[in-house]
Order: C-alpha cells, then structure tokens, then sequence
C-alpha cells in the first residue's frame, strides 16, 4: 500500500499511540477533581500544553485545546464575531478557504455580518494588496489559511501580518491546519493573533486540535459550561488525545529537522514525473508551495474514477480535499485560480507524510501511468 | 549572522568600588548559568565590561534570556574588529548592509577609550560617516532622530562596533547581596517581594507552610510553580515546604480565636528564622504591605516581629495593591497567584482577627501549651525541594509519554 492521502488524515505513529493508551489507562482522573488522581491529570495536561506551546514559540497561556480543526476555525470565527461585534460587522476571508472557514463566514453573513471574499491569482495566493484595498474602518477579523489543502499554495502570511499591524482593531486569524509542521510558522513574529491546528493531521488522533490566541485577547466561547480551559473552552479535556497530540508534534517537528529534504526530493520527483505525462496539468504551483501537496489535472478523467483505479493497485490519494470529495463538486481553489471547471472537476491531490519514500513515488508514477492508459478507452469513448 | 557577540554593560556594580570583583563574579556565575544549554557559547569579563561570544549560538534566544538577569544595565550585540581603520570601515558597511540601511537616517557616535588610538573620536566619525554615506544609497545623516545610531568604541584590545542597545533588568546580580530566606504563601504579594529582593541581589530560598488536609496539594503546587517562576530570574530556586498542619491545629485549640492568627504567624516567623540560620541566611523576606491585611497593621507587625531580631526585609511594604498586581503582571506571576486553592493564610481565617494585638496577651497565650517540640519537629520533617525555570530536574514520571 502506497499511502498519499496524508492531508486527508495521517496514520498515528506508534509511540503516539502508546502514549494515548497508557494516559488513558493510568491517568484517567478528571484533572478538575480535587483528589490526588485530579491534580496528576492537571499536571499532564499542563505539562502537554507547557510542551505545545514550546514547540510552537508561543507561550503556554496563549493555547486552548479543542476537538480539532473545524472546532478551531469555528469557535475562533464565532468568538470574534460575538465579542467584538461593537467593533464592526466585517471580515475578510479568501475563496479558497477550508470549508470550516467558509461556512462558518455563511452562518455570519446570515446573521448580519458582511464578508469579503478575496479572490486568488494564478498561483493560487491571495494578493497582499487586495487586502489592503478590503480592509474597513469596521473590519473586525482577517482569516487566511497558511497552507492551502487543496493545491499546497503557501499564502503570504509574514506579509499580511505586517500589514495588519497599522490596523490594531482588525484581528488575524490564520487556520494552520495543513501548514504545522510542515511549513514554519511564528505567531508572534508575523503578528497573527489566532491560529488553529489539528493533531491528526501530524500523526496523532482525530478528536484533538489546539487554538492559539494572542496573549490579552478575548473570545467569546463556543461552547459553555464548566469552565475548563480557563473558561475559553468548557468539556472535560481529552487528556489521552491531548498528551498524544504533544508528542506527536514534538516527533513531527523532529521530522520536519531529518526529513523535510527529502520530502521535497520526493515532491519535485513526482512534479517532474508527472508533467511528462500526456494529459496532466499540474495545477501545484512552481513557488510558495508547501512541500508535501501536488494536485494535478488528468484531461478528461474523471478524478473520481481514476482515483477508484489507482485504489486497485494499492495506491491512495484522493479527489480535491477530502472534505468536499464526497459531494463531488469541483476544486473552489482550482475554480478561484482561473483554471476553468475542466481542470476543477479532474483533479488529483497527493498529499505526502514525512515517511514516505522516492520509492513510494517511484512506484505511485508507474501505476498512475499504468492506469492512465487503463482507463483511456473507456474515458475518451 | 551579523553579530558574532554581545557586549553587557554593568548596572550600580560599576560604582561599587574594591567589592566590584565579586560583583563581576557574581554576575558572571549567573550569566552562565542562565545560558548554561548553549555550550559554545564563552564568556569574558573584566572589571568594565563582560563579553559574550557566540560562537554560532542563536542570537536571539540569548539576548531574550539575558534580559532577565539583575546587574546587568544594558547590552548590546556586537561586530568585533581589529584596531586597522580600513577594517573598521568595511565592517561598519558591512553591519549597515545587512540592517538594509538604504533610504534611513544615520549617525555614528565613536568613543575613543584607547587614547593610543591614532584617530579621535570627530575624526572617527566623520571618516565613518563618509564612508557609509558614499557606498549606501539614499543614507542620509540625521543627528537628532537617526533611524540608525551606528556605536563604535575604541577599547585597548579592539573596537566593537554595534547599532542596538537593549535594556537590561538593572539591579545587583543575584547572590551579590548574600542570602535571605521567603515567606512565599501562594498569594499575590509574596512572589513580587521576592524578585525585588532578588532585584537588589539577595539569592532566596522559598519557605512555605503546608497544612493538610486542611490546604490541598494543587495549593502546594502553586508555590511550587511560583517557586519556577522566581527560578527564571537566576535558574534556581530552592523551596522548604513545612508541615504545619499539627501546630496550626493546636494553635486553634488552644488559643483565644482572634489572637489565632498573631499567634500562627509568630510559630511561623520562628521556623522560618530556625531554617534561615541551618540554611546560613541573615535575612527574611516578606511580602507584607502595610495595613492590607489584619496581619499586615502596625500593631500586628510590632507583636509578631518580637520573636526574631533577624532584620525581616519587605519589600512592598508602603506599595499600593494595584501596583503590586501590576508586577506580578509583568513577571508573570499573577494567574499562577490567582489560581483558587486555599492556602496557610486563608484558611482558618477567624471572622474578626484583631487588628491591634499586644505583645503581653500573645505571649501569655502562648504559655497555654509547650509549641517548642512541635517547632523542631516541623523544621526537622520540611521537604526540600530544588527548583529550575527548566524543568530539568523536574524531569518527571511523565517523561516517557511525551
């Protein structure tokens, strides 16, 4: 089995499982109770979040543990909106946002808030100028995604926050779902004020992600109750998924140190491979990319069909983002680029982990061109 | 890289005559101390001036660790350049290229320290200037707000050249002071008393009273993260924590309810005093302030103080809450202080603690029941515990999981 699919999810590591099995085993105390078992689990958590915020250069007041990605982009998106509403009505978002992002921004419009949708070039970047030109006296929020799941572009974030710094009433948001650990991130140097991340997406396990909030910031909950995570997030924490998701990003970023050459050895051997196949279009492109998405175009397959095809032969990659697979629409960011609806709907994603081999591409180039020519008759019929 | 070291500036040690060579000592025990995981990293200090060479060491991360240290004025990365104008042209252009000096403002400000240099200080300068001004375009010279303020100084063995200076945290380097012991309680007031004793070079150890089942564990948790907290400042800390659960139980039982509290402080100020002087102190370090509390009046503090004549240091003694809260902002002490457990001083808190106790009526009580074995037990029972800002040490059951 050849596993591409690593921005759909990515398989646990065993060391990080182990983790989860022996916390959830050993300490498996609500770390609200007062008795000993309560404070051990408080000390793990605190330990957890204490290695989290090293790792990601910010400090341990500034992150809040969630579900995952979508909660993080939810509850950061809503919490703006609802404690900085006397503040202004509008925000600033891209078209090529994750759809946790994007609905959530449909749900605000419905209750009388105003977006701006920015469009992208060519490249699939947002233009810092066209944030520029968006921003109003009332712009309460910007949101722009890192690394975008869908082509890999990387958005000018570093540039956008400088930006951002004249305007101290309008906050940032950056959904970092994709970009950790794969492509660095300072919170504080690029001025961000929220970001959100997922732990499977590194290796760890669904059900755990972290928000980032700029220390003195407020956000109004998303979900109320007993006032866990300092009242920013009540629920009794996932302790076992949240230790797991400490130590899944220390080894990912160990990862990142060892391997991130050769990951991009691995991209740039698929790119190449790829393009020379008659028919491809690569729709990854060739700069501000982030080293382990490529999404390419099959002239006239179908992406779903041949996706089904490559299953056959052991190979997993999938149709767009997985997230909007599933209805099978066309790619928005591919469709925002200007590529047309021919290349937005035959759209390839493979998405690489760090362990994944020149072998594996290799391999994965073969069968590609094998059923390419498999399935030709039948697609040109 | 640009800098290749950093050039540290001492506070108040400058003026402090034949003591300095301790001071400097001091200084530069803790200097490296704090940088002690960047082992390629060396150090030179004379009397005027210490030295930090990088050696390829991150920058950034040190100066950001040297902020913290107390003794230390200001400090400044630096380009360190053999005594040959030529050299020292080509390095100052060199620094103004890599800072992007195009279309800026700039000064230079030399300072001849080596009077055996040929070249004096406005000579220096106007040589410098020029140099800059003909190989960087759209420099312009602006003396008064220069965006870039280029430093050379002139010194015996080179001339350092740097555009920076950073503010440091002042004060005398800790341990320079000799050493006191710290009333710490969990509260607001007791860590921010202590940096500022530490600020004036005291080296602290934490003393705190520990009462269960009647204070829970997380209570002597906080201290013990207050206790990290405080470590940050010269990377250790050292924490008694005294079982008083037995003696704060017979205080309770035998002496009148508004005089329990007077009585429980001076049972403490006394174990305190015994462990200051096994540990080789000559201090303690409260954080009272004056009238804040019923043990905080002047009355309170004249019976209290009668058991000791060891000088008790208290450093916010005349200082507004607000303020006070303002530093345990700053050194991020508050939301550990904040944290909502009971602790040694609020428990037990009777409904009217007198304010206006006398030293007769609290020793007289004290004659009820025979505290001195209890005392001596207490002291002879305390956990000791070492404290590092790294959690080295600390270096837990919990290792293997993350």
């Amino acid at each position: 089995m050849i596993y591409f699919d690593n921005s759909a999810t990515t398989k646990p590591k065993k060391e990080v499982l182990d983790t989860f099995y022996k916390v959830a085993e050993n300490y498996f105390g609500n770390p609200s109770s007062v008795h000993h078992l309560g404070l051990q689990a408080e000390n793990l958590l605190s330990q957890a979040r204490n290695q989290i915020a090293t790792l990601l250069k910010t400090d341990e007041q500034e992150i809040i543990f969630t579900s995952g990605g979508t909660e993080g982009n939810n509850f950061i998106i809503k919490g703006v909106a609802e404690k900085y509403r006397n503040r202004g009505h509008h925000m600033i978002t891209t078209m090529i946002e994750h759809p946790s992002v994007l609905n959530t921004c449909i749900q605000l419009e419905n209750n009388g808030f105003d977006v701006t949708y920015l469009p992208v070039d060519e490249t699939g970047r947002v233009r810092v100028e066209d944030v520029k030109r968006a921003l109003r006296k009332d712009t309460i929020l910007v949101s722009i995604m890192h690394v975008n799941n869908e082509i890999g572009s990387v958005q000018p974030i570093e540039k956008i926050g400088e930006l951002l710094k004249n305007h101290p009433k309008t906050l940032f948001h950056v959904d970092h779902v994709q970009g950790v650990t794969k492509v660095p991130l300072d919170f504080h140097e690029s001025n961000v004020d929220f970001a959100s991340i997922s732990s499977h997406k590194f290796h760890g396990l669904k059900g755990t992600g972290a928000i980032y909030i700029r220390k003195g910031l407020k956000l109004a909950p998303l979900l109320a109750g007993g006032g866990q995570e300092r009242g920013f997030r009540s629920g009794t924490e996932n302790l076992a998924g949240i230790v797991a998701m400490a130590k899944a990003l220390r080894l990912g970023m160990l990862d990142y140190e060892a391997k991130i050459d050769t990951m991009m050895d691995v991209r740039d051997f698929l790119i190449n491979e790829l393009q020379l196949i008659e028919g491809v279009k690569m729709n990854t492109p060739k700069q501000n990319t982030s080293p382990h998405i490529i999404n390419f175009s099959v002239q006239g397959f179908k992406a779903e069909v041949l996706v089904h095809e490559l299953e056959q032969h052991g190979l997993y990659v999938s149709t767009t983002s997985a997230c909007s697979s599933r209805t099978n629409e066309p790619s928005r960011t591919i469709l925002a680029m200007g590529l047309g609806e021919e290349r937005a709907t035959t759209s390839i994603r493979i998405s690489l982990s760090f362990d994944n081999t020149m072998e594996e591409a290799k391999q994965a180039v073969a069968i590609i061109k094998q059923s390419i020519k498999n399935l030709k008759p039948v697609m040109r019929g | 890289m640009i800098y290749d070291q950093i050039l540290v500036r001492y506070g108040e040690i400058s003026t402090k005559g034949r003591n300095r060579g301790l001071f400097v000592d001091k200084l530069r025990e803790n200097v490296q101390y704090v940088l002690r995981d960047f082992p390629r990293i060396k150090i030179k200090a004379n009397r005027d001036r210490m030295y930090i060479i990088l050696n390829g060491e991150k920058l950034d991360e040190v100066c950001t660790r040297l902020k913290n240290v107390f003794g230390i004025q200001s400090f400044s990365p630096v380009v360190r350049v053999n005594k040959d104008m030529e050299l020292i042209k080509e390095s100052s252009l060199k620094l103004f290229q890599k800072l992007h000096a195009q279309g800026k403002t700039f000064k230079v400000q030399a300072r001849r320290a080596d009077k055996e240099f040929p070249y004096h200080s406005d000579e220096m300068n106007n040589l410098l200037g020029g140099h800059l001004l003909q190989n960087i375009e759209g420099l312009t010279v602006d003396v008064h707000h220069p965006d870039l303020e280029l430093k050379v100084e002139v010194r015996k063995d080179a001339v350092y050249l740097t555009c920076e200076v950073i503010k440091g945290a002042g004060g005398l380097p800790v341990g320079s002071s000799g050493k006191a012991m710290l009333m710490l309680s969990g509260g607001i007031d007791s860590p921010v008393a202590g940096y500022m004793a530490m600020r004036r070079g005291l080296l602290l150890e934490g003393v705190h009273f520990y009462s269960p089942p009647f204070t829970s564990e997380r209570s002597k948790q906080k201290v013990i993260d207050l206790g990290k907290k405080l470590a940050g400042v010269n990377g250790q800390f050292i924490l008694h924590i005294v079982p008083f659960t037995e003696i704060q139980q017979l205080i309770y039982e035998k002496v009148h309810e508004n005089y329990a509290m007077t009585i429980m402080r001076r049972m403490m100020l006394r174990i305190t005093d015994e462990i200051r002087e096994r540990q080789e102190g000559l201090a303690i370090v409260t954080g009272e302030s004056l009238g804040q509390v019923a043990s905080q009046t002047l009355d309170s503090m004249f019976t209290i103080n009668e058991v000791t004549n060891t000088p008790i240091i208290r450093p916010l003694i005349s200082m507004d809450k607000t303020d006070i809260i303002k530093i345990a902002e700053d050194i991020d002490t508050l939301e550990i202080s904040n944290r909502p457990y009971e602790d040694c001083c609020t428990i037990f808190t009777p409904a009217q603690p007198k304010t206006k106790p006398k030293r007769d009526k609290a020793n007289q009580y004290e004659t009820h029941f025979d505290f001195e074995p209890l005392l001596q037990k207490a002291v002879n029972h305390i956990e000791t515990i070492k404290l590092s800002s790294q959690d080295e040490n600390q270096q837990n059951v919990f290792a293997d999981l993350f």
